[in-house]
């Protein structure tokens, strides 16, 4: 039992277990119930797959090289992925999708609404009329 | 850089398995997602599982190249997660909650 011998089952268990959680990111998005408790599932759990295999390609390469660019990805993975749920929890909640009936609090009930149902800003306004036109 | 022993060439087998599983259920929640949110959520995802897939592979075929395109495809897949949420946003904000994604009841 060297000392690479070590690094390389670390590595396996990483891997295995980034494999593992990147499954249940994705059972997660089949059985969840609405859009955004799907994206807690996705965002957390895939991130923390991505980054256990990514962390794993740098123990087993432990190279200087390829180690900075695997803590460069997971670095980017982790500032990123909040980012993009966020917007697509945004979006989600302007477009109106429907929440789970179980959902016991609504924050952001009447403070983002869809433009024709608040007082629309005036820069959201005219949009909507020419909507209203099409239909 | 050493050659691989058997378990962890046995655990990137097993890794990518459950990968492909993984895909399959992301693709199912793509085609199937009653919403257009739940579409992007699951190509959000499919990125993300899509660059854990890239970093596995270099793990199996030792070349550590292929981990620039993994940070390449993780930029690529946030900016156009970050580019359909503000379409869907717009979209949602100028033609209401009865086109496309129904809105649930306020009152």
């Amino acid at each position: 039992m060297t000392v690479t011998d070590i690094m390389q089952g670390l590595a396996g268990i990483l891997v295995l277990g980034g494999a593992f959680f990147c499954f249940v990111a994705a059972l997660g998005i089949v059985r969840l119930q609405d859009v955004l408790i799907r994206m807690h599932a996705s965002s957390k759990a895939g991130t923390l797959g991505s980054g256990m295999i990514l962390l794993a390609v740098a123990l087993y390469f432990a190279e200087v090289s390829v180690v900075a660019r695997a803590i460069a990805a997971i670095a980017f993975l982790v500032i990123t992925a909040p980012v993009a749920s966020h917007m697509i929890g945004r979006a989600a909640y302007a477009y109106g999708v429907k929440l789970w009936e179980g959902t016991v609090l609504d924050e952001a009930e009447g403070r983002m609404i869809p433009s024709h149902e608040a007082t629309p800003p005036a820069q959201a306004a005219k949009p909507a009329e020419t909507a209203a036109d099409l239909r | 850089m050493t050659p691989m022993n058997g378990f962890l060439q046995i655990c990137i087998e097993i890794g990518m398995v459950i990968l492909l599983a993984s895909f399959v259920l992301t693709v199912w929640r793509l085609l199937k997602g009653p919403t257009l949110p739940d579409r992007i959520v699951a190509l959000d995802l499919f990125g993300l599982l899509a660059v854990a897939f890239i970093a596995l592979y270099s793990l199996w075929d030792s070349k550590p190249v292929f981990l620039d395109a993994a940070i390449a495809l993780a930029l690529v897949a946030f900016f156009g997660t970050v580019a359909y949420a503000r379409f869907v946003e717009q979209r949602g904000r100028d033609l209401g909650p009865d086109r496309g994604g129904p809105a649930h009841d306020r009152d």
